[in-house]
């Protein structure tokens, strides 16, 4: 559909968000769901987090790398309810790409949908690039989609994406409504081939 | 690559069309919404002008920021922001020609409690829905898949979504359970041995005399919790105890129809010779009941067992171990038996359906709640509530102290009153342990079964309910 942008590269400062196993309710707590919009969503990202137990501002990474606009994250990062409100509070942070050693699937898909490309890289190069970022804060690093891989420190590594991520990003056609709104006719056809679908 | 599995076959019976990234467009068969994850997926149509493809496919409920008292359920609600979801659900409902089951009906629920005592869920089906623990429908032999709202729009505007097709991983658990072991016991036995990331790329086709014997109620809170494996999706091929249950229920087939439906369960069953990306053997032959000591559903042994030390935990999960001692404030090589409680939790879409108050009722018959124990029974869903009432198990409750609420999420996820305070240790026969999962950050939850939690809520600690029991 017009207007969906092609996304091959994403430049700019990273800020590592270092652990295994970050679930979405760490990522955006479920009492901040409560609105019919995400909106307000980069407001409530890390929320807990990044704050101490008096609710003061603490050094979370999203307190520090301010105006960063790729994360670089672990293993299984994403993992447990599959709130869109995550990467949606996540990319009105201000995330345009994210990096990390694997993420949890439903999140990885919500990735999709909001064209924020999810790559994954081994980790020791993730673990390389995280130390990076926190030695150099203002260097610049890219993804780049297209190519798989990404640069920093002077050095262009590899990575991987998702297949049917990278296809959509590259051709814009990560705005799926769009896409498959063209087929209903073969939709039909098969929930009327269905024995649990009532003929319509 | 899987072969003659369910999955293939219900996969391949719901493809409309390869997409040009090389996803499938696949049919959902049964959409199920609630208030807080659709209200931006129909805004998205609106702006659009997009109307719901597929409106008698779907059906909504509401479960999660609704009180569960009487009081609290009367409209509008106090919490403005959770008035405002409801209305918005009761409103976008009625504009497309969408079953709801609000407050003011008594079918009221918990989706993933709603749709399967509805006869909703059912074999051979594709089940969507914008929460992690659709792949509780499962349990029926269909293929539940969580989405986030941007696919919720999708199903919406075109009953289908764009998938990866997963690997099939078989989880053949063997043995028997004891008296006081449960599904739930199970499930969480297979996380503690295959990781909260080990499904990841998967879905989980549970089979093996252990899962075999168990009833619906028991397959589905073993299906709901493959998320927490990092399974987007879990099932258990249909046999006759799933028949058995769903004949007569409200969405069931009937007559020559019923007839009709059985053939095509039959015909989805796993190939006796189906090829399976892997097969993992889960030995659950005289388990303790299970109990989590961290904070996350791997985070778990079985009661009997100490706290692993950082030796024990795999290297890549010491860091882990190490947050969670600290969060938790247990320590390694220690029993998690005589960990204090000060909440007990009962209910939610892993625990929340009659046979779950009924084993918990067992426990809590003739005994009270620990006097410095707030414990809270809440059913899944109105019907649940209901039959709880019809058969005296909500007076079991109440007499042994636990108040006894209405239906809805409540203290698995706090976005209603229903908070964990700062501090304060809920046993829970929830399905995260997640650090603020059940209200304050400084909150503590372990995880357990029905059981075991009304044993906690009477001895105002953490307990063996086998023990309890003899």
């Amino acid at each position: 559909m017009a207007g969906v942008p092609q996304i091959r590269r994403i430049a700019g400062t990273g800020v590592p968000i270092r652990g295994d196993d970050i679930d979405t309710d760490q990522i955006l707590p479920a009492r901040f769901m409560k609105e019919v919009t995400f909106d307000n969503m980069g407001e409530y990202a890390f929320y807990d987090a990044r704050r101490d137990e008096n609710g003061v501002i603490n050094d979370h990474p999203l307190n520090t790398y301010t105006g960063a606009n790729i994360a670089v994250v672990n293993r299984n990062f994403g993992c447990g309810s599959s709130r869109e409100h995550a990467p949606q509070g996540l990319m009105r942070w201000g995330m345009e790409g994210i990096v990390g050693e694997s993420f949890a699937e439903i999140f990885r898909d919500n990735c999709k949908s909001l064209g924020v490309p999810a790559m994954t890289a081994d980790a020791e190069t993730v673990d390389r690039l995280q130390t990076f970022i926190e030695e150099n804060p203002e260097a610049g690093i890219e993804l780049d989609v297209r190519e798989k891989t990404i640069t920093f420190d002077g050095e262009v590594v590899d990575a991987e994406i998702d297949h049917a991520m990278r296809e959509a990003l590259l051709e814009g056609t990560w705005d799926t409504t769009a896409v498959m709104r063209s087929n209903m006719d073969r939709v039909r056809d098969v929930a009327n081939s269905l024995p649990y679908v009532e003929d319509r | 690559m899987s072969n003659g599995t369910l999955y293939d076959k219900v996969w391949d019976r719901h493809t409309v069309t390869t997409l040009p990234n090389g996803q499938d467009q696949l049919f959902i068969g049964l959409h199920l919404i609630h208030e807080v994850t659709s209200p931006q997926a129909f805004g998205m149509l609106r702006e659009r002008d997009i109307d719901v493809a597929f409106p008698d496919r779907t059906f909504a409920t509401t479960d999660h920021i609704v009180p569960t008292t009487p009081e609290g359920r009367e409209r509008p609600l106090k919490d403005d922001q959770a008035e405002n979801m409801l209305s918005a659900l009761e409103q976008n409902t009625e504009e497309a020609g969408i079953t709801f089951y609000g407050l003011d009906t008594n079918k009221q629920g918990i989706t993933h409690v709603v749709a399967p005592e509805l006869g909703l869920s059912q074999p051979g089906m594709t089940v969507a829905c914008g929460d992690s623990h659709t792949a509780t429908h499962g349990a029926f032999g269909s293929i539940g898949v969580g989405i986030g709202t941007t696919q919720i729009r999708d199903v919406l505007a075109t009953g289908c979504i764009a998938a990866d097709k997963q690997k099939v991983r078989r989880v053949e658990v063997t043995g028997e359970l004891g008296d006081g072991v449960y599904a739930k016991d199970v499930i969480l036995k297979i996380i503690q041995d295959l990781g909260v990331g080990g499904g990841v790329g998967h879905v989980y086709e549970y089979g093996g005399e252990a899962i075999k014997s168990l009833d619906m109620e028991g397959r589905l809170a073993v299906c709901n919790m493959s998320i927490e494996g990092g399974a987007r999706a879990g099932y258990i091929n249909p046999d006759e105890t799933t028949y058995e249950y769903l004949k007569g229920r409200e969405f069931a087939p009937e007559g020559d129809a019923w007839d009709e439906h059985v053939e095509y369960w039959e015909s989805i069953r796993s190939d006796e010779d189906a090829e399976y990306d892997d097969v993992v053997e889960v030995d659950a032959d005289g388990i303790a009941p299970m109990v989590s000591w961290g904070i996350n559903p791997g985070q778990v042994i079985e009661v009997t067992d100490p706290v692993p030390t950082p030796e024990e935990v795999p290297k890549q999960d010491r860091e882990a171990a190490q947050k969670a001692y600290d969060h938790m404030d247990v320590e390694p090589g220690e029993s998690m038996q005589g960990y204090g409680v000060d909440v007990a939790f009962l209910g939610t879409c892993t625990n929340g359906r009659v046979s779950d108050f009924r084993e918990a009722a067992k426990v809590l018959e003739g005994r009270s709640v620990d006097d410095d124990v707030w414990a809270l029974a809440v059913p899944g869903s109105e019907t649940v509530r209901a039959e709880c009432e019809k058969a005296g198990i909500d007076e079991v409750f109440r007499e042994a102290g636990f108040e006894w609420r209405q239906a809805g999420c409540s203290m698995c996820l706090a976005m209603n009153d229903d908070k964990l305070g700062a501090g304060e240790v809920c046993a829970s026969s929830s399905n995260r342990n997640f650090i603020g999962r059940q209200g304050d950050k400084a909150g503590r939850t372990v995880l357990m079964s029905p059981a075991m939690v009304a044993a906690a809520a009477v001895e105002g600690e953490v307990v063996d309910v086998r023990e309890v029991l003899n």
